[in-house]
């Protein structure tokens, strides 16, 4: 997910877990089959004999041809080679065995090492944030005006967001030359144009993402279960020990999974930003496809994507695993 | 932490503003702001890239509101199906997508060379009207898309309605058009103004196939005029916040739309 692909932060409001609207939303699978929704059922057949599904071709259709075949192309295409001399296509791991080596194997690295850092930071930042304007106490203004920005600006990603920081502290940026200027200060040895100055980058639209992900569920954590635990004894530690934290775990882990991604996936930001000076992978395949010297670069660029596609899929899996994990430990 | 953060989130936007501007000698102009719409390219790459958002929206709303009605009503058995296919561009990184699109779209020479194939693959990809990225688009802005629509379609109660406009005799394209699309007519919008607000900023896409759109014009330009991207970027700030904005309104209107 690119960071400047727009509304991701409204999915994610919609989307975040709560669990007290989860049980009408999620049970509504079965409830649609059951009393109350279903009403007299024709069947899957509709009044003139077509059946349903045939609606849902159109969709199967269009997923199949613009998701699911681009990359199926990749995953396969990934494998196949192009002779140097004779330039005739074969079946190969060459492209495969070289993206796991040398420039691309440090582009991976940067790309997992700046995205972990920055979900990281921008979901302790972000849930700090969280706590801060759910519990205080003349919190409505202060609460919608949070809300309302961090819905904005979890949107501020890509080009512009690039942009308005070169203008503030890249080279020519004012705050750059305020400082040099006004107080004779540089900014410190730190430079906009690095693996830090990205990160820097990235937390201006992943803190807000948390937000808007976790409130709700921090909204959710009824005051009854605060008072219940307190009623019977428990201390704060013992609280957040055994009702808060478990319940809280699942959706903190989602929403540290989704920062992650779409800081993984960033490619518009990097590219306005620094060009290609830092290793990072979605910079190495924009490379790799624009570059006509190198033979079978193509292929290259699909073996670093289908490495990408993994990667998320095996931290999908992970997240999968916890919640399992989490919901059996809950029930 | 509330001022730190207050004031790195602040402190970007007011700069990139003063930084367009100021004058080298002192003072205030408007100069950058007013050479926008006669910048070199600026028209062509806006409006490709507005017509491109309008095409998007009809493709997706045309696709997704038949799909979400009918998994809603009739096939509920498939939710989890056309749940996780809408969600899994969220996840996917667009760069691996357009990586596979690419390559889909060079078997034209390599495979089906001279074919009707090729000729349509080739038509797909014209510089000055790309439906291509339409395509790919609507994969992007499904996620978005079906969440508005379907957090629409469970807020009111579709089957007592459409059954009874069918009771009446009204056609299912009727339902559609007279009693569906005007019951979600909240949800729909947010839908295409998130649409609208992706398709506007996207870069990745249009880059890595090439063509030339407003964000990718905007890095184009970059280079040579610093103060002119930057205030164009302030400006397709400014409309992506208002759509945005217009949608929280709207979000906020609804309850009480709802009750009355």
């Amino acid at each position: 997910m690119d960071p400047g692909d727009v509304g991701l932060s409204t999915t994610l409001r919609a989307n975040a877990p709560d669990p007290a609207h989860q049980d009408p939303a999620r049970g509504g699978d079965p409830a649609a089959a059951g009393p109350g929704r279903a009403g007299p059922r024709t069947g899957a057949r509709g009044r003139r004999g077509v059946p349903a599904w045939l609606g849902l071709v159109p969709f199967f259709l269009y997923i199949t041809l613009f998701l699911l075949l681009p990359i199926g192309a990749v995953a396969v295409e990934a494998f196949r080679g192009t002779d140097p001399v004779t330039f005739a296509t074969t079946w190969s791991t060459s492209s495969i065995a070289q993206v796991t080596q040398g420039a691309y194997r440090r582009a991976y690295l940067g790309s997992l090492e700046l995205s972990l850092i920055a979900a990281v930071v921008a979901a302790v930042l972000g849930m700090a944030l969280a706590v801060v304007i759910v519990n205080a106490r003349r919190g409505r203004a202060l609460r919608r005006l949070v809300l309302t920005a961090s819905g904005v600006l979890a949107n501020f990603g890509g080009v512009p967001l690039a942009f308005a920081f070169l203008a503030t502290i890249g080279n020519a940026g004012v705050v750059t030359a305020l400082l040099q200027n006004r107080f004779g200060l540089g900014l410190g040895g730190f430079s906009l144009y690095s693996m830090t100055g990205l990160g820097l980058v990235y937390l201006y639209f992943l803190i807000p993402l948390m937000v808007l992900t976790i409130v709700p569920a921090l909204e959710a954590l009824r005051p009854q279960w605060r008072e219940a635990a307190e009623n019977l004894g428990a201390t704060g530690r013992q609280y957040w020990r055994h009702v808060g934290g478990p319940v809280l775990l699942p959706p903190v882990l989602g929403a540290t999974m989704l920062l992650f991604a779409s800081s993984f996936a960033a490619y518009a930001t990097a590219k306005a930003l620094v060009g290609s000076s830092v290793p990072l992978v979605t910079l190495q395949i924009a490379n790799a496809l624009s570059s006509n010297v190198v033979v079978g670069s193509e292929n290259l660029g699909k073996a670093l994507a289908l490495g990408m596609v993994l990667l998320v899929g095996v931290v999908m899996v992970f997240y999968a695993w916890v919640q399992r994990r989490t919901q059996r430990w809950l029930s | 932490m509330l001022l730190v953060l207050g004031v790195y989130f602040i402190g970007p936007i007011v700069a990139s503003v003063w930084f367009t501007v100021r004058r080298v000698g002192g003072g205030v102009t408007a100069t950058y702001y007013s050479a926008i719409p006669g910048a070199d390219g600026f028209a062509d790459a806006f409006l490709r890239s507005l017509l491109l958002a309008v095409l998007t929206v009809v493709l997706v709303l045309l696709l997704m509101i038949p799909t979400v009605v009918l998994v809603e009503l009739r096939l509920p058995r498939l939710r989890p199906t056309v749940e996780i296919l809408t969600l899994l561009p969220l996840v996917l990184p667009p760069i691996a997508l357009v990586v596979g699109v690419r390559s889909v779209l060079s078997w034209a020479p390599d495979y089906f060379y001279g074919t009707p194939l090729a000729s349509a693959f080739y038509a797909l990809q014209q510089p000055s009207l790309p439906w291509i990225l339409v395509l790919v688009y609507g994969v992007l802005a499904l996620p978005f898309a079906y969440r508005a629509l379907d957090a629409g379609v469970r807020g009111v109660d579709l089957r007592t309605l459409t059954e009874a406009a069918r009771g009446l005799g009204a056609s299912w394209p009727r339902v559609l058009a007279t009693v569906v699309v005007p019951v979600l007519r909240t949800s729909v919008l947010n839908a295409a103004f998130l649409t609208v607000a992706l398709v506007m900023g996207e870069f990745t896409v249009a880059n890595i196939l090439g063509f030339t759109t407003f964000p990718t014009w905007i890095v184009q330009t970059g280079g040579e005029h610093p103060q002119l991207s930057v205030s164009v970027s302030i400006l397709s700030l400014a409309i992506t916040w208002a759509l945005l904005l217009l949608i929280s309104a709207l979000d906020r209107r609804r309850p009480t739309e709802e009750a009355t």
